[in-house]
């Protein structure tokens, strides 16, 4: 028999190894369990992609087109996103030198945090926010330092807040409007006063708008970088799934100064080499005929979230109409139970799964995220059952 | 009620015809009482015709044979062909009709119980009509789409329950 060698030294390092798990996903463990649940815990649109955009990439597949890619992404697709921001945003970014197409924003992100942070370095992050944010920061051996919003503003940060939480360690800010998970917009003065303040301080913006086509009652999205004097400390981020439903594709993209998105890419070439052909594919065609798609997805996503915040609203549980992304985010303190409470005793007892609002942030503790990005025979039904829970509670 | 919240609320009837007055009124915003007028008098203008189920005949083995038939007619001095049109029309078995462009006139849908009711019906009564030049008839064998709507049996795509 030969020599056993059991491993004695940490094979994880203390880093990922002291990241706590994503509050989702253990959410997602105990719904995968039961059977018949109606679920507005997903965070992806209930569309498949319109078909006019997968046929383009089906025609890529069958010419055989299915290579890698320039590290910065098909050419045609930066100069057609360049074309987009600026007719859509009036903002300029240079194809060849400013924009890269990345797996989704998610690795954008990642990217963004690892070439512009020094260990230690704190980046401010309004809460409740997406559920990466933080993590993904710890990760660039970062220190995310989450600024409470408040349901009374409609999660909209108070600037003061903000100004408040910086040290000299701070690098950096990251926003995310249109919100996941609250669905806050933050108007446009919040915008320009975020802007004053990163300058003010010499901090790096970074602001996710992956959310930018989904809107509702005529309000107008405010991209950052048309913000003044924004754009030269800015990172912005933008992608293909949520206006197109996409999410599958993986497609995002980052636009920056040329400095910081040379830094990016130094990573992106290494980790990732270039997003799918295919994907990208899809995506200019989704710049060039996906409009009509978004704009008949954005009116059924409009009616259905009046539909779902009139349920919430007249089940017992206080909810201010969202005006951007797919998300309501009702207050249940009413109640007196705790989110993760609420949301297990709602999956076990009603079939309806929802998300912890703590699982967004402490500040997201006292509520709970639904989306109406589900068909209007789910959202009838999981009306149905949260106002029979709240009415035996 | 706006022009845009008008077409919005024909738009939700056409998808789904039983939905509530309650439930269009919250979806656009707008009052019940306010929605349930304007859906009445949609229907006293005619803009509304008629309320119906989309149905799958195939999947029970009904009755209902349907056939396209290209017509080409005379059209008529004064009244174009609005007359030959409305004459048949009038026949149970014309489903739709519709005036097309291209190289013929009028396209109808025929619909009959079998394939010989339905040819039939165009050697003995439609090409036989004065005004009437030719037909050129084409069943219909499978149905994939009707009215917006797949007629194919889609297998549903499986979402995460929960996702970021």
């Amino acid at each position: 028999m030969s020599d056993v060698t059991v491993p004695t030294r940490r094979r994880v390092a203390r880093l990922v190894e002291d990241l706590p798990p994503s509050g989702i996903r253990r959410f997602f463990d105990l719904v995968q369990g039961t059977p018949g649940v109606i679920s507005l815990g997903v965070g992806e649109p209930d569309f498949a992609t319109p078909w006019v955009i997968s046929t383009r990439s089906i025609a890529g597949l069958e010419a055989g087109r299915t290579t890698y890619t320039s590290n910065l992404g098909l050419p045609e697709l930066r100069q057609a996103i360049a074309d987009n921001l600026e007719r859509r945003y009036q903002v300029r970014y240079d194809w060849a030198s400013e924009i890269l197409v990345t797996v989704g924003v998610s690795e954008a992100l990642d990217l963004a945090f690892r070439a512009i942070l020094e260990p230690g370095d704190e980046v401010l992050i309004p809460e409740p926010c997406f559920v990466s944010y933080g993590p993904t920061v710890t990760l660039a051996h970062g220190q995310p330092v989450p600024v409470p919003t408040y349901v009374e503003d409609e999660f909209v940060p108070r600037v003061e807040l903000l100004e408040a939480a910086i040290t000299p360690r701070t690098r950096a800010i990251l926003i995310g409007s249109p919100s996941n998970p609250t669905g806050a917009v933050y108007p446009l003065q919040t915008m320009r006063d975020i802007a004053d303040l990163a300058a003010a301080h010499d901090l790096i913006l970074l602001s996710d708008e992956i959310y930018d086509r989904l809107l509702y009652d005529g309000t107008a999205h405010v991209c950052a970088a048309a913000l003044p004097g924004a754009r030269e400390r800015l990172i912005l981020f933008n992608g293909f799934s949520k206006a197109y439903a996409m999410t599958g594709w993986r497609v995002g993209y980052a636009c920056a100064p040329g400095d910081i998105l040379a830094g990016m890419v130094k990573i992106h070439q290494y980790a990732l080499m270039c997003a799918s052909i295919m994907g990208q594919e899809a995506a200019i065609e989704a710049l060039r005929r996906g409009e009509r798609a978004v704009e008949e997805m954005v009116k059924s996503y409009d009616q259905r979230r009046r539909l779902l915040v009139a349920g919430f609203n007249s089940a017992g549980l206080p909810c201010f109409l969202p005006r951007g992304a797919f998300y309501t985010f009702p207050d249940i303190r009413a109640t007196g139970l705790d989110s993760e409470t609420f949301c297990q005793r709602l999956l076990t007892e009603e079939k309806l799964a929802v998300v912890p609002g703590n699982a967004f942030g402490a500040c997201g503790e006292g509520h709970l995220r639904a989306t109406y990005a589900a068909s209007l025979d789910d959202l009838r039904e999981a009306i149905t059952r949260l106002t029979r829970f709240v009415a035996r509670l | 009620m706006t022009e845009r919240q008008r077409h919005q609320l024909l738009e939700i009837l056409q998808a789904d015809a039983r939905v509530a007055a309650a439930e269009a009124a919250t979806r656009l915003g707008l009052a019940e009482a306010e929605v349930a007028a304007e859906i009445e008098r949609l229907e006293a203008a005619g803009v509304i015709k008629a309320y119906r189920a989309i149905v799958d005949w195939d999947k029970v083995g009904g009755p209902h044979i349907y056939a396209f038939v290209d017509v080409r007619v005379k059209p008529e001095p004064d009244f174009g062909f609005d007359a030959i049109a409305k004459r048949l029309a009038l026949f149970e078995e014309v489903h739709s009709l519709y005036l097309i462009s291209g190289r013929q006139d009028l396209l109808l849908v025929i619909e009959g119980r079998d394939y010989r009711e339905v040819a039939l019906f165009v050697a003995e009564k439609l090409a036989p009509m004065k005004g009437v030049e030719s037909t050129a008839t084409s069943f219909v064998l499978r149905k994939y789409k009707l009215d917006g709507q797949m007629m194919l049996n889609e297998t549903e795509t499986q979402r995460l329950a929960v996702a970021p």
